[in-house]
């Protein structure tokens, strides 16, 4: 089988996704895409031309985001007509599935060079915006026991017992983190800025971030999904599908979840011979991804059974991993996810997470790719793996490793 | 024409609808098809601008589906393709009335419910008599059906998808009034001026298109396509699941036919409401349903198990002895048909209070509207109380409601009957003493049955009646006329202790007990109670009970037996309450007063804080003696499946033993008076539709893991082995 390697990464800063002052709220999801896209053959000083094909994660695939994003976005590049595009929804972990797609064509040697990753304006196109049949359609609804994802984070902890400390002690640390990261500008690697039409920059860095919080000021927020849970029938229907809990302990809030933000990913992949071809260096191996699906009520569990069945596959145990990341969708995912590996938080999410720096839901996977790689290198580590918990109960996990 | 007549008048055809020979009109293929053949005359009729459909009944318009077709068809395997046919022959024909060309008008003179409100609903103008009587509702749901002829199209179509969820979903009916205001009927006019108003919608050139085949339709509050309907589906889904435990297929089908069918343009949106119609048609829960709540109940609202050739008494006056909770109840219900009541306690201040508090009652339904003074008065002018027995001479019939406790009963049968006539029956009200062993204070033991009633008597339909050994059949004739006479049903059982209801009812808080001993999670034990379709689960009933109540039972057995010099061990289940009382001071949500008259705060197997309540935190620690400890924890399927069979198993051994001998009785009993899951339709039913012999193989399984409790009856056995069924 042929090899797939990382030769660049990049995204765009990650604006706030509120259309009154977030930063990116007046940069379309096109835009957002075709700057990262764009970067790519910049950097690497190569043709667009030698581009397969460009896939790109997208959860809301509707309004400015419907219609084959992918396509559109690579048109607006300015890349040669011939590279095609597709956009993908695996909903949170899209731009994660992106790559592993693209790794997937390049493996299987039907293409060369492929981009993954993936846009999102949540600021533009909001979150629920293409609707869906889970909530509304009896026919999934019932038999599956729906509720909303919020809910289903705090079933989480109050099944594994976490307490409200718990995950705000978690979001604190995300956020120190974090603004160490960008003090030390670790993430500069990766960081292509937003220009506007008329070449003036509109964000060059996460604007979500809060350096300032502690458990004290977290304390002081209302659990999020408290009234959803309580009031409209959604304990209820998550307690009958687990019915050892007496009642959900709402312990998530805007604080200890991951953040609305805009933001896109772009990665860029390949085989042996094309990188030589373009005169690019590899930077790290894709070394196997898989995506699980898990029980739908509960919907967050799925990072650690998708990370199991990848060390599996790749005849790796979890001491093999140097560095983990677990997409920060909310604190209760994480505590679950380095528990059930048995790793500590000192090797996870190491420079923060969405809990800081926010959740551009189908952008998100290409950008932890990217961020992993970075620290890999900063370190002189080897391997990582990148995993999210994913709505309808999935997980995706892709590992890598430095060549 | 047999059941529709056709005549024209004033340029407008009438149709009358009268089946003969039926007290009510029904939907049916026949009455039906001479609805499409009256339109389709009136529409060839150029002298004929529009048509009035109306009803030659009394008070009734159309009165529902043919329930009794229903039930037919869904006794036997269902070829689905067939009924989709059949039924779409009749969306077809209402499609065709509302596309006619013509007005139509329905003139709903009375009732009109579930199939005559889908056709007024097929109609361009609905007008309805100004009379409270008339409701008009789909109240299918109500029976684990659900609209088959259009409803849960036409009526979201009309008044929105949230109003017509309130109705549909609920099986809702309306009085005339409130169907005007909800936007079901156009107009409420007088009786008289009904025909003459329908008649002139036509002449005055009312509109013959619906409102959903005009091009600029909108469905009112928002369409297919809305975000408000998304949020409708959503909510109601979630809210529908919370109360159904998805237990109710009728609930997820209607909400499914208006899910996938309001997009759709009416002529294909009909066939979606069938395909989901079916549905509970090939499922045993409607079915089941149907046969126990609404033909087995009606048997026993009937008095169908009453000796025929006893000729009927009319019941004028009663006794009641004991003017508690109980008697009160009996009090208020007698008096409010218009018996002549004594309400007797041991003195007459405890009377008097019995007589107030039913009053209290009365006032408090005044103040709701559900009474009015005059009929408050009338019924509380009937209610004597007093302390005197000799005021029960006359009596047709007494029934005592005291304490449960053999001593007393004894004593107030022998005062009542030294003064009651020969023919007077005696009835006691217990929930589990032998009738028999009562009887032997009586001098009349023929004259004496038990009547067990259930809490609280206002609201609780079902009597049980208990045949004592010497009970004779004019009694037991006697006992049905005054229960018919107070509007109640109920089922006669045989002699046995706790009977039958109170039985069953009792495996059901055992196997809780069972199951915290077990050291299955206590909120596991209540969520799988819940699952299960019961309407409180056994902790919880425990504490509304109050444990008081139980560990008297048990002081009272090591009495008994220390009195007949046995030794005493109580049950591990026993031994729990008696750890939460005595080590505690626990005695459930309602406790005594302390010995020095201070008030205990509640508090038993749950806390309690104002309206909320919690497993008590520390249960399991302060019950670690008896409780296993870290015992694995079973899924909530099998503990659903334990209180089920429990219940079920309890259920055929009373059938085995000739407690009761009559499956609809044992099914309508045990969902009506103790909170039996109604959509399994029964413990017999539950017990066909799983299967005999799958039933009696799983219930040995349980036998093996949790004891003999689970092992079935003989009776069982041997119907799995010929394959028979108890329907």
């Amino acid at each position: 089988m042929t090899e797939c390697f990382i030769y660049d990464a990049v995204r765009t800063p990650r604006g706030k996704g509120r259309k009154k002052d977030g930063s990116l709220a007046d940069a379309t999801p096109l835009h957002l895409a075709k700057t990262v896209l764009s970067a790519l053959p910049t950097r690497g000083n190569f043709d667009s031309a030698a581009i397969d094909d460009v896939i790109l994660g997208c959860v809301e695939p509707v309004m400015e985001q419907g219609a084959n994003i992918g396509r559109l976005a690579a048109m607006a590049a300015g890349f040669d007509e011939s590279v095609p595009g597709f956009q993908v929804n695996r909903f949170c972990s899209s731009g994660l599935e992106a790559v592993n797609l693209a790794a997937a064509k390049i493996k299987a040697g039907d293409a060369d060079v492929v981009i993954g990753g993936g846009v999102e304006s949540m600021s533009r196109v909001p979150m629920g915006a293409a609707g869906g049949a889970w909530a509304t359609d009896p026919a999934i609804a019932f038999p599956t026991h729906f509720v909303p994802q919020g809910v289903s984070a705090d079933l989480l902890a109050t099944l594994d017992g976490h307490t409200r400390h718990d995950v705000d002690s978690f979001a604190v640390e995300s956020q120190r983190r974090a603004k160490q990261a960008w003090d030390e500008g670790r993430f500069a690697k990766s960081i292509v800025p937003v220009l506007d039409v008329i070449g003036v920059t509109m964000l060059a860095h996460d604007e979500f971030i809060r350096p300032e919080t502690t458990v004290e000021s977290l304390g002081k927020l209302e659990p999020s999904f408290k009234v959803m849970g309580e009031n409209y029938g959604f304990d209820a229907v998550a307690i009958q599908r687990y019915p050892q809990v007496e009642a959900i302990n709402h312990i998530h809030h805007a604080g200890n979840s991951s953040g609305i933000v805009d933001g896109a990913s772009a990665v860029l992949l390949g085989n042996e011979a094309a990188g030589k071809r373009l005169g690019l260096t590899p930077r790290a191996r894709i070394v196997t991804s898989y995506s699980i699906g898990t029980e739908p009520c509960l919907m967050l569990a799925g990072p650690a059974p998708s990370a199991q069945k990848a060390l599996a596959r790749a005849g790796l145990t979890a001491a093999d991993i140097d560095i983990w990341e677990i997409n920060e969708a909310f604190a209760s995912v994480c505590l679950r996810f380095m528990s059930a590996m048995g790793i500590t938080h000192e090797v996870t999410n190491v420079n923060g997470g969405a809990i800081a720096m926010g959740h551009p839901l189908g952008a998100t996977g290409g950008m932890l790719v990217g961020t992993v790689l970075d620290e890999l290198e900063r370190r002189n580590l080897k391997r990582g793996l990148i995993t999210l918990c994913v709505g309808a109960g999935m997980g995706t996990t892709t590992i890598i490793e430095r060549v | 024409m047999t059941i529709i007549d056709y005549k024209v008048e004033d340029g407008c055809a009438i149709l009358t609808w009268d089946e003969q020979g039926q007290p009510m009109n029904v939907l049916n293929g026949q009455s039906l098809a001479e609805l499409d053949a009256g339109i389709a005359r009136a529409v060839a009729d150029d002298a004929v601008k529009g048509v009035v459909l109306t009803s030659g009944k009394q008070g009734i318009f159309v009165a529902g589906g043919d329930l009794k077709q229903i039930e037919a068809l869904g006794s036997g395997p269902i070829d689905a393709a067939d009924l989709l046919a059949k039924t779409s022959l009749v969306l077809d024909q209402l499609r065709r009335m509302e596309t006619c060309g013509k007005p139509v008008v329905a003139a709903i003179n009375g009732v009109c419910l579930g199939g005559g409100l889908e056709v007024a609903l097929a109609c361009h103008r609905r007008i309805a008599v100004d009379a409270p009587h008339a409701k008009i509702g789909l109240p299918e749901a109500g029976m684990g059906l659900m609209p088959g002829a259009g409803g849960t199209q036409r009526l979201p179509r009309l008044i929105g998808v949230q109003a017509s969820l309130g109705l549909i979903m609920t099986g809702k009916q309306l009085s005339p009034d409130e169907a005007l205001k909800q936007g079901v009927v156009h107009e409420v006019v007088p009786a008289e001026a009904l025909l003459a108003s329908a008649k002139r919608y036509i002449t005055e050139g009312g509109s013959a298109v619906q409102p959903w085949d005009d091009k600029r339709y909108q469905v009112p509050g928002g369409g297919a396509e809305s975000p408000k309907f998304m949020q409708t589906m959503m909510g109601t889904i979630a809210m529908t699941h919370m109360n159904t435990y998805g237990n109710m297929p009728s609930q997820q089908a209607i909400l499914s036919s208006i899910y996938e069918g309001l997009g759709l343009p009416m002529d294909r949106a009909g066939k979606v409401e069938t395909r989901y119609f079916i549905t509970l048609l090939q499922d045993p829960t409607a079915r089941s349903m149907l046969r126990t709540l609404f033909f087995s109940l009606q048997e026993c609202q009937k008095g169908a198990r009453r000796p025929k050739d006893v000729p009927r008494t009319t019941i004028k006056k009663i006794g009641i002895i004991g003017a508690g909770l109980m008697g009160q109840g009996i009090a208020q219900v007698s008096a409010k048909v218009g018996i002549d009541v004594v309400l007797l306690d041991r003195d007459q201040a405890s009377a008097d209070r019995g007589k107030e508090r039913v009053a209290s009652t009365l006032q408090r339904a005044l103040e709701k509207g559900r009474t009015t003074q005059a009929k408050m008065d009338a019924l509380l002018a009937r209610i004597h109380a007093t302390a005197s027995y000799a005021d029960l001479a006359g009596c047709d019939l007494v029934v005592e409601a005291v304490f449960e406790d053999r001593g007393i009963k004894a004593t107030v049968t022998k005062a009542a009957e030294a003064v009651l006539g020969p023919d007077a029956v005696f009835a006691t009200n217990t929930s589990g003493l032998p009738i028999t062993g009562l009887a032997e204070a009586s001098a009349r033991p023929e004259n004496f049955i038990g009547m067990h009633f259930f809490s609280p008597v206002e609201r609780m339909q079902m009597v049980e009646v208990i045949m004592g050994e010497k009970t004779s059949q004019a009694t037991l004739a006697k006992a049905w006329d005054f229960i018919l006479a107070i509007k109640k049903a109920a089922i006669v059982v045989n002699d046995s202790p706790g009977f039958y209801t109170s039985r069953v009812f009792g495996t059901f808080i055992t196997e809780g007990n069972q199951l915290l001993l077990e050291g299955v999670a206590p909120a596991l034990i209540e969520n799988a109670a819940k699952l299960a379709g019961m309407p409180m689960p056994p902790l919880s009933i425990s504490d509304q009970v109050g444990l008081g109540t139980m560990h008297k039972v048990a002081q009272q057995a090591k009495k008994d037996h220390e009195a007949a010099g046995k030794e005493w061990k109580p049950s591990p289940a026993q031994g729990v309450i008696a750890k939460l009382i005595e080590t505690y001071d626990r005695w459930g949500a309602y406790p005594p007063p302390k010995d020095d008259g201070t008030p205990r705060t509640p508090g038993g197997f749950y806390e309690y804080d104002g309206k909320t309540k919690r497993i008590w935190p520390e249960l399991e620690s302060a019950l670690a003696e008896f409780i296993a400890q870290d015992a694995p924890q079973p899924t909530g399927d099998e503990v659903r499946q334990r209180y089920l069979f429990t219940q079920c198993l309890e259920a055929a051994r009373c059938l085995e033993q000739g407690v009761i001998t009559d499956v609809r009785d044992g099914d309508v009993g045990v969902i009506m008076a103790v909170g039996f899951p109604a959509f399994t339709g029964g413990p017999f039913t539950f017990i066909d539709n799983y299967g005999v012999a799958k039933f009696v193989a799983d219930a040995d399984a349980l036998a093996a893991k949790y004891g003999e409790r689970f092992s079935p009856p003989g009776l069982l056995r041997k119907m799995a082995d010929e394959g028979k069924t108890f329907y």
